[in-house]
């Protein structure tokens, strides 16, 4: 069927049943826009390109499908390079689709023309510069294809602007062939059985469970595991909701802000098995000190990750789900549960003491002057039902939220976890409310990431999106204060943010309802209100400055 | 620090060795030398690429070019178990006096006088990289004014042969 490559590109979103896109438009990109008038995908219009990269991103991680973003060229491109760098650094699979100049243009300096995929190069997993509107069926069905299999991640499409109006003739290909990309699946039988072999003979296994896990939809797999044999879990960043936070062989979160609990299980651990994760440099810092005292069993979909950062003893390349399949076939179970109980105890004695230091707060005779996050966040938890979605800033409201919320189910928590973007939060909860409109979403925010993304409550009032907005404002950047009171003495520089607007007046200028609290006493009422419908509520939490991370 | 030879088959596209080059560079790894050119396949071109580094760089430099969808397929070559060669351009000052010298030079390394004037003679040497760096010792003391040189390109000894293949289990 003939046709313009505008109406090509809208055609192929539709064969790969793309419900949703986010974006913004321009002149480049104007036939496409034109096309998309005759469609049933529904278009989110950003108030920012990077709240649509970072929107497809969201949706893409509560729904397990790919997210798509749409921008024009030159600055419209350019601004979705963070959120294609978020993507990449996360593994989530995205497409980004822009306009650019005319063919023959390209080169001269032209008017709101950017070399994208120059600059993306090293951020996508792949990307394309269509110049021949014939391509566009083909280098459709590739990219998604190549964003959502094996480790996925960002690809990027730039058409120019003449190749949208050029015409073409319509055939989706039934498959994709592409020499160079082949990814493993199945784990090699070999290792599967070492890896068996190992984990039966070790006397105090951890598993640290990352993205990974939850990318590939293995949570029942890995709990499955974990429970055969007694093997206390430890999750990354990524890996949070990958088994329920109250879980008894769930330690939390390992590296440098995470749990004590995690990072004693996994320094006294006499084999660690990792789990789609990448061993970053946050979650596991001496990794060369962890190799020599434990056996490290790695199974990832990306060759290229094992090995890496950290000597491993076995390495599997495959689907982490098929191979934990491989493997429960013939793990022995274990009821020994002695080292799991050390774990236990280990626990119970931090949580303890993070429940007396909280409970010194609640017994304070005069009402406390801030909001405690450790005290509200717990709560706030049980006020959501199980399967609300919590994405977070970037900072301080990323760790409280990520040591302190409880997550029950997979692709619950967002998070940016490799790129750690301020402004991520706001736009990727419209995304994830977007993708599951059914279920409350709530984002942890701090003063200074909310900033960074605040146009993006244009976008909320523009759909009547109802997210729940838990701001955090300590006046401060926060994490780096924190660094620079350690690393540099207490010389701040440039993290007071005192002059801050009024947030609260800010969401009413939206229509938005909201309230500031500043007590602990004022925060379960506060809670009921924000959580007593599905519409959009921004609660303003004054913190300590000083309140510490951990 | 260990040089080590890879022999990579890519897609011959625009942009694939801004791709190559511009993973070099972000990831540190360094490139001694690199030479592409179109194989018996139009469609493929092979790259040839001497890093410098040691296994473990190696091995990470090999995974991460295997990730880039360009790149079909990729082999570290054996030192033994394969051909190298270079092709070098020395341009040296050669006058009336020394030129038959330097002839004579040339001529020991059977390698080819392919320009002359009255105070140069260009030499073009290929060979092992030993071979083309003995040449340049013995020109050194007439004055080398410019040298070119192509990368490093290398080929399997035997029937053993570098291929695209649909093979899964390759």
């Amino acid at each position: 069927m003939r046709m313009t490559g505008a109406e090509a590109i809208v055609k192929a979103l539709e064969m790969e049943k793309t419900d949703v896109i986010f974006g913004y438009p321009g002149a480049a990109i104007s036939p496409f826009y034109d096309a998309l008038l005759g469609s049933s995908i529904t278009h989110i219009l950003t108030r920012h390109e990077q709240g649509a990269a970072h929107g497809a991103n969201g949706y893409a991680r509560v729904t397990g499908r790919v997210g798509v973003c749409v921008a024009t060229s030159g600055p419209g491109a350019t601004n979705l390079i963070t959120g294609i760098a978020n993507a990449y650094m996360d593994s989530i699979p995205i497409i980004a689709i822009t306009g650019q100049v005319p063919c023959a243009m390209i080169g001269t300096d032209a008017f709101q023309e950017a070399d994208i995929t120059g600059a993306t190069a090293p951020f996508s997993k792949h990307n394309y510069l269509v110049k021949d509107a014939e391509d566009l069926p083909k280098t459709i069905k590739e990219a998604f294809h190549i964003a959502a299999t094996g480790r996925p991640g960002p690809v990027v499409i730039d058409v120019p602007v003449d190749v949208q109006n050029s015409t073409l003739d319509f055939k989706y290909p039934k498959d994709v062939d592409i020499k160079g990309y082949k990814p493993t699946c199945k784990g090699h039988p070999m290792q599967i059985k070492k890896a068996v072999a190992a984990l039966e003979a070790a006397q105090r296994p951890v598993i640290c469970a990352g993205g990974g896990v939850i990318a590939a939809n293995a949570s029942e797999e890995l709990l499955e595991l974990a429970q055969r044999r007694n093997i206390p879990v430890a999750t990354t960043l990524m890996g949070i909701g990958s088994i329920p936070s109250n879980h008894p062989l769930n330690c939390g979160m390992i590296g440098t802000h995470g749990k004590r609990t995690a990072n004693y299980a996994l320094n006294h651990a006499d084999l660690v098995l990792i789990l789609g994760a990448r061993v970053g440099d946050r979650a596991i810092g001496s990794a060369s000190v962890l190799a020599k005292r434990a056996k490290i069993i790695h199974i990832d979909v990306d060759p290229a990750e094992i090995g890496k950062n950290i000597n491993t003893a076995i390495p599997l390349v495959g689907d982490v789900k098929l191979i934990l399949a491989d493997m429960l076939k013939c793990v022995s179970s274990d009821d020994s549960d002695q080292w799991a109980a050390t774990i236990a105890e280990e626990k119970q004695k931090w949580q303890k003491k993070a429940s007396a230091d909280a409970n010194e707060l609640k017994d304070d005779k005069e009402e406390s002057q801030y909001v405690n996050p450790k005290y509200l966040l717990p709560l706030l938890s049980e006020v959501l039902p199980a399967e609300a979605i919590i994405a977070t800033e970037v900072g301080q409201n990323q760790i409280w939220a990520a040591n302190n919320c409880q997550i029950h189910k997979p692709k619950t928590f967002i998070t940016s976890g490799g790129l750690g973007t301020m402004g991520y939060g706001l736009p990727a909860a419209i995304g994830a409310k977007i993708g599951r409109p059914e279920v409350p979403v709530a984002v942890i925010s701090g003063d200074g990431s909310f900033q960074m993304s605040v146009q993006e409550l244009g976008t909320m009032k523009h759909y009547a999106i109802g997210v729940k907005i838990v701001l955090f404002n300590n006046s401060r950047l926060g994490m780096v204060r924190e660094l620079q009171l350690s690393k540099h003495e207490g010389r701040y520089s440039q993290v007071c943010l005192d002059k801050n607007p009024d947030f609260v007046a800010l969401a009413a200028a939206y229509g938005f309802k909201g309230e500031r609290i500043s007590s602990n006493s004022q925060v379960k009422d506060a809670l009921k209100r924000l959580t007593a419908d599905d519409e959009p509520y921004l609660l303003e939490c004054i913190v300590d400055p000083m309140e510490p991370t951990l | 620090m260990a040089k080590h030879t890879l022999s990579v088959l890519v897609e011959n596209h625009a942009g694939v060795l801004s791709r190559v080059a511009g993973l070099f560079s972000r990831r540190g790894f360094n490139i001694d030398s690199l030479a592409v050119g179109v194989t018996e396949n139009p469609e493929v071109s092979r790259m040839t690429i001497v890093v410098d580094g040691d296994e473990h760089t190696v091995e990470q430099v090999s995974k991460q070019l295997n990730k880039l969808v360009d790149v079909i397929k990729l082999k570290k070559l054996d030192v033994s178990e394969s051909i190298k060669r270079e092709l070098t351009l020395i341009k040296v000052t050669a006058n009336a006096s020394n030129r038959t010298e330097i002839i004579q030079i040339v001529g020991i390394f059977r390698a080819n006088i392919v320009d002359v004037s009255k105070t140069t003679l260009t030499i073009e040497v290929s060979g092992d990289s030993d071979k083309v760096a003995a040449l340049e010792d013995m020109l050194r003391q007439f004055g080398i004014k410019e040298i070119v040189r192509t990368g490093t390109i290398a080929i399997e000894r035997g029937n053993r042969i570098i291929k695209v293949t649909n093979n899964e289990e390759e």
